[in-house]
């Protein structure tokens, strides 16, 4: 099960965190916690963006 | 703007337009949760965020849709789950009113309209008196939506984002000018309180707003890789992955 869960969902979880923290951290302040969901939000939509729009040659 | 707004919010059909876009948003969310319960089958054999760019569009399009799904899934989960907590605003203003405010205000009922109204530079004295370290946000005048038809609501917010926008209001007699009763929101307006700028995203300042719109595009995406997918569902087998990536790789 763990073996499972590993490579398939690693990432997903990763991003999902990262989408928990930026969407909370600018509720509860501003400031520094602005900043933080920036880049945790920031981090997911570079994720996105990078495996979305790179090229096949980028890959060989 | 504003027509974007109606069409965004109740499709011009008033309540019954913002219980039916609320719906949409259900369907949305169950979309989201077959996505997840799917992502497993169809992405097993590959390294995250692979787009197999060589196979043919149907291939590159079904990586694609899995990649940003994943991707955008938290947010548009809470954006979807929060879009349809916003569409029942007014029914819970409603239940509020109907039921706690009915409770503070039951005294006054078949009371005369109120005539003379107290000075409102008293009313907010008050307020901000019973709720030391709060601010007024606004004053609903008595017989208005947000107030009673005896009383000043005074709504107190506080100074963090959240807190901010989470309302205490403070009931004040119209005619007297005394304080009637000041307590917190129940849960659900709580709730959708809370729910408000986790789904327009009008919080964090510029930055969220930016990445609001590109992850809304990743959705949108999402959305045409979807549709473009299950148009082309009979080719191939595209409900049995296994049998799929059989013939892909032979």
């Amino acid at each position: 099960m763990m073996r499972m869960f590993g490579p398939v969902w690693t990432a997903p979880v990763v991003l999902a965190v990262l989408t928990v923290i930026g969407l909370v951290s600018a509720l509860l302040g501003d400031g520094v916690r602005d900043a933080l969901s920036a880049l945790a939000l920031g981090a997911v939509a570079a994720v996105g963006a990078w495996h979305g729009l790179r090229r096949p040659q980028a890959r060989h | 703007m504003a027509m974007m707004y109606r069409l965004h919010t109740d499709l011009y059909a008033g309540l019954w337009g913002q219980l039916f876009l609320g719906f949409m948003g259900l369907l949305l969310v169950v979309a989201l949760v077959s996505g997840v319960v799917l992502y497993a089958p169809f992405t097993r054999k590959l390294a995250f965020g692979t787009v197999r760019h060589e196979r043919s569009r149907r291939v590159r399009w079904l990586d694609l849709h899995n990649v940003l799904g994943i991707v955008t899934l938290t947010w548009a989960l809470v954006v979807g789950a929060t879009g349809i907590i916003n569409t029942w605003a007014e029914l819970l203003l409603k239940v509020w009113q109907k039921t706690e405010l009915a409770e503070l205000t039951a005294p006054y009922a078949g009371l005369p309209r109120v005539t003379k109204l107290a000075p409102m530079h008293d009313v907010i004295a008050i307020a901000e008196k019973t709720e030391p370290g709060m601010k007024v946000r606004f004053v609903a005048f008595p017989g208005t939506r947000f107030a009673t038809p005896h009383h000043y609501v005074v709504f107190m917010h506080g100074d963090t984002p959240l807190t901010s926008r989470l309302h205490k209001p403070v009931l004040i007699d119209a005619q007297t000018g005394v304080l009637t009763a000041s307590r917190a929101l129940p849960w659900y307006l709580v709730a959708l309180t809370v729910s408000q700028p986790l789904h327009f995203g009008d919080y964090g300042g510029q930055a969220l707003k930016l990445l609001w719109a590109l992850l809304d595009i990743g959705t949108i995406v999402v959305l045409i890789t979807g549709l473009y997918l299950w148009l082309k569902r009979g080719k191939a087998a595209a409900a049995r992955p296994a049998e799929e990536r059989a013939l892909e790789d032979a």
